[in-house]
C-alpha cells in the first residue's frame, strides 16, 4: 500500500473536504494507484540530475517596483459573499 | 533543576519597497481597507504574481551583511493552510532552496562577544489582516483588510544559538540596526515592519540535548520579547519540575498579563505541503548581480563603530550616540567633512542638534539646520568671530528660522568682542559698581574671580572675548 486510509482521511481534513466513508474507500483505491504508477520513476537512474521544480525552461521573469492602480474597493468585494462597509466579512474563527 | 534556555528567533522584516512582492500595489501603510488591492493580490483565480526584482536586491544586501551565502538558484513554494487573512488559501514562501543560507551576527553581552548563525533569509508574502471591526449589522462576524496581503517580507531565521534573553534581545537589536542601515525595512516594531517569533526551550543545564521548544508569537516590542522569554522559561521549568513534559506548540504572547498562552488547535495546521509554485519562475543570481549589490552597501554599523573609534579617536559613548542610525551618523560624517574637528562636532551633533530635534519631535533628516551650516557655525566660533555660548543662541536661532549664522550673528550684532580697550571699559566699569566686592577679592577671597568673570560677560552681553576677559581682568584686579 502506498497510502492508508487514514492519510486520505487526514490530507482531506486539511483540505477542508468531507468524506463519506465510501468515499475514503474509493479514494484510498484510486490514491493508491496513482502513486503506484508514480512511484515507477523510482526505477529511474537520476544520479545527478537537478530536480525539476517547473516545467517550463524559463527564469527570472521580474517586474519593476512601480506603482500600477488598484482595482477599488468596490470591484476587489464585488464577488465577495458577504461585505461589511469596505471590508470582507467572514465568520469568526475560534482560536 | 537548574536549567539552560535555548532560544532560536525568527525574524520578518518588512520591505520598503514601493509595491507588494507579487504585483504593482502600494505598500503603504493605514489606507483605507481594501483600497490597496488587485487580483494578484486578493488571490482571484487566474491571477499570474510577477516577482518585483527590488525585493531580490533587498534579500541579496540583507544576505551579504549578515554573512549568509547566495543561493545561485532559488524558488518559490506554496504553504497551504487556510485562514480568513490568506485568499489564496496558500502563502507564497520559500522553502527548501530559500535566496539566502548560512549566515552569521556578531553580538556582545555583558563584554563577552558570541557568534550567532543565521540559517536561512527567504523571501515571502505577507497575510492580510483579519480585524474585530465595530461595524453595525455584523453581529459576531470578522473583518478582513487585505491591504496588506502579498507585501514583501524577508524572514531571517537564526540557529537556536541563543542562551538567554539578553543574548536574544543583542542579536534583534544588531538585526534590526543592519536592516535599517541598508534601508530595506522601516523597522517599525509597532506597526508590524519588524516582527519576531521566539523558539524557547529549556534543558538541563550541562545537557546538550534540546528540550520540546514553544514558539512565542505577536512581540512587537524589544522589551515584549525578553518578558515573553522569562515568562516561558518559568513556565516551562515549573512543569519539568513538576516531572512533566513541554508540548511542542505555538503561544500567543499577551502584553497585558506578561504571559503567553497556548493558541489551541493550530496543531494539524503544521502540515503545510509545501510544493514549488508553478506560477513563478526560478530565481537565478549570478555573481555580476551579487558583485553590483555588493558595491551599493553602505557601511554597515559595526564598520562604522570601529572606524569612529580607531580614527577619528571618539569615546566609546559618542561612537554608539552616533551610529544608532544611518542617518544620524551620516549628518556627523558631512559635517566632519566640512569641518575636521571630531570630538568638536561630535559634542554639538549629540547635544544641540539632537536636544532641538527632540524638543521638536523630528528625525534628523528633517533638521532644519544643514550639516554645512552646522559646519559654518563651528567656524565661525574657531575663528573667534562668536563665543561657544553665544552660538548656542545661534543655533538656536538657525533651527527656528533655517537662516545662516553669519546672517544671524550679524543682524543680532553677535560678534565676540575682542578689542582690548572695549572689554577694559566694560571690566572699569563693572569693577567701579562691584568696589566691596573687589576689596574682599584683594583682602585674599580668590574665588570672587568667577562672579567678576560672570558680571563682565553678563555687562557685554555675552559678546566678550572670554580669553581676553580673563587675561584683563586678573591684570586690573592684581592691580
Amino acid at each position: 500500500m502506498k497510502i492508508t486510509r487514514a492519510e486520505v482521511e487526514h490530507v482531506a481534513r486539511l483540505a477542508r473536504l468531507e468524506l463519506s466513508e465510501s468515499e475514503l474507500d474509493t479514494f484510498t483505491v484510486q490514491m493508491d494507484g496513482i502513486l503506484a504508477y508514480v512511484d515507477k520513476l523510482n526505477t529511474l537512474n537520476t544520479d545527478g540530475i537537478v530536480p525539476t521544480s517547473h516545467a517550463v525552461p524559463m527564469e527570472n521573469a521580474f517586474r519593476e517596483d512601480t506603482l500600477k492602480d488598484s482595482i477599488g474597493v468596490e470591484n476587489a468585494v464585488a464577488n465577495a459573499p458577504k461585505h461589511a462597509e469596505s471590508f470582507f466579512r467572514v465568520p469568526k474563527v475560534i482560536e | 533543576m537548574k536549567y539552560q534556555v535555548v532560544i532560536g528567533l525568527e525574524v520578518h522584516t518588512q520591505l520598503t519597497t514601493n509595491t507588494k512582492i507579487f504585483c504593482g500595489c502600494s505598500t503603504r501603510f493605514g489606507s483605507s481597507p481594501n483600497s490597496q488591492t488587485c487580483p494578484v493580490c486578493l488571490g482571484f483565480p487566474g491571477a499570474l504574481p510577477v516577482l518585483n526584482q527590488k525585493v531580490v536586491d533587498y534579500a541579496i544586501r540583507a544576505g551579504l551583511a549578515t554573512n549568509c551565502s547566495i543561493a545561485p538558484r532559488s524558488i518559490f513554494a506554496r504553504k497551504n493552510y487556510f485562514y480568513p487573512d490568506l485568499p489564496k488559501g496558500y502563502q507564497i514562501s520559500q522553502f527548501d532552496l530559500p535566496i539566502c543560507l548560512n549566515g552569521h551576527l556578531d553580538i556582545e553581552v555583558d563584554g563577552v562577544k558570541k557568534r550567532i548563525g543565521i540559517t536561512r533569509i527567504h523571501m515571502e508574502e505577507d497575510a492580510g489582516k483579519l480585524v474585530h471591526a465595530d461595524v453595525a449589522g455584523i453581529g459576531d462576524d470578522s473583518c478582513v483588510d487585505l491591504n496588506r496581503a502579498c507585501t514583501p517580507l524577508l524572514e531571517v531565521v537564526s540557529e537556536p544559538d541563543m542562551r538567554s534573553p539578553d543574548e536574544a534581545i543583542a542579536y534583534l537589536k544588531k538585526l534590526h540596526e543592519i536592516v535599517r542601515y541598508l534601508g530595506i525595512c522601516d523597522g517599525n516594531l509597532e506597526e508590524g515592519s519588524f516582527r519576531c517569533d521566539a523558539n524557547v526551550s529549556l534543558m538541563p543545564v550541562g545537557s546538550s540535548v534540546f528540550g520540546t521548544r514553544a514558539e512565542l508569537k505577536n512581540i512587537n516590542s524589544f522589551r515584549f520579547i525578553k518578558q515573553a522569554i522569562e515568562y516561558e522559561m518559568e513556565r516551562q521549568a515549573e512543569i519539568l519540575d513538576d516531572g512533566g513534559k513541554v508540548v511542542q506548540e505555538t503561544r500567543l504572547f499577551d502584553p497585558n498579563t506578561g504571559t503567553t498562552r497556548s493558541m489551541r488547535g493550530k496543531e494539524e495546521a503544521h502540515d503545510y505541503r509545501y510544493f514549488p509554485d508553478p506560477d513563478l519562475v526560478p530565481v537565478i543570481v549570478d555573481q555580476a548581480w551579487i558583485d553590483q549589490v555588493r558595491e551599493s552597501l553602505p557601511e554597515l554599523p559595526d564598520a562604522k563603530r570601529a572606524r569612529f573609534t580607531a580614527d577619528l579617536g571618539l569615546p566609546e559613548y559618542d561612537v554608539e550616540v552616533l551610529t544608532a542610525s544611518r542617518e544620524l551618523a551620516e549628518y556627523f560624517e558631512e559635517t566632519l567633512g566640512l569641518f575636521p574637528q571630531a570630538k568638536t562636532v561630535s559634542n554639538w551633533v549629540m547635544g544641540e542638534l539632537t536636544r532641538a530635534l527632540n524638543d521638536d519631535g523630528k528625525e534628523v533628516t528633517e533638521s532644519p539646520v544643514s550639516p554645512a551650516q552646522l559646519a559654518e557655525l563651528l567656524k565661525l566660533v574657531e575663528k573667534g568671530t562668536i563665543s561657544g555660548k553665544i552660538a548656542k543662541t545661534v543655533f538656536d536661532e538657525m533651527y527656528k528660522t533655517g537662516k545662516k549664522p553669519e546672517e544671524i550673528v550679524a543682524e543680532k550684532g553677535l560678534v565676540q568682542v575682542s578689542d582690548t580697550s572695549a572689554i577694559e571699559a566694560i571690566i572699569d566699569e563693572v569693577l567701579a559698581r562691584e568696589a566691596g566686592q573687589v576689596a574682599e577679592y584683594r583682602s585674599g577671597k580668590d574665588k570672587l574671580f568667577g562672579f567678576f568673570v560672570g558680571q563682565v560677560m553678563k555687562a557685554s552681553k555675552g559678546k566678550a572675548n572670554p580669553g581676553v576677559v580673563n587675561e584683563l581682568l586678573l591684570k586690573k584686579l592684581q592691580g
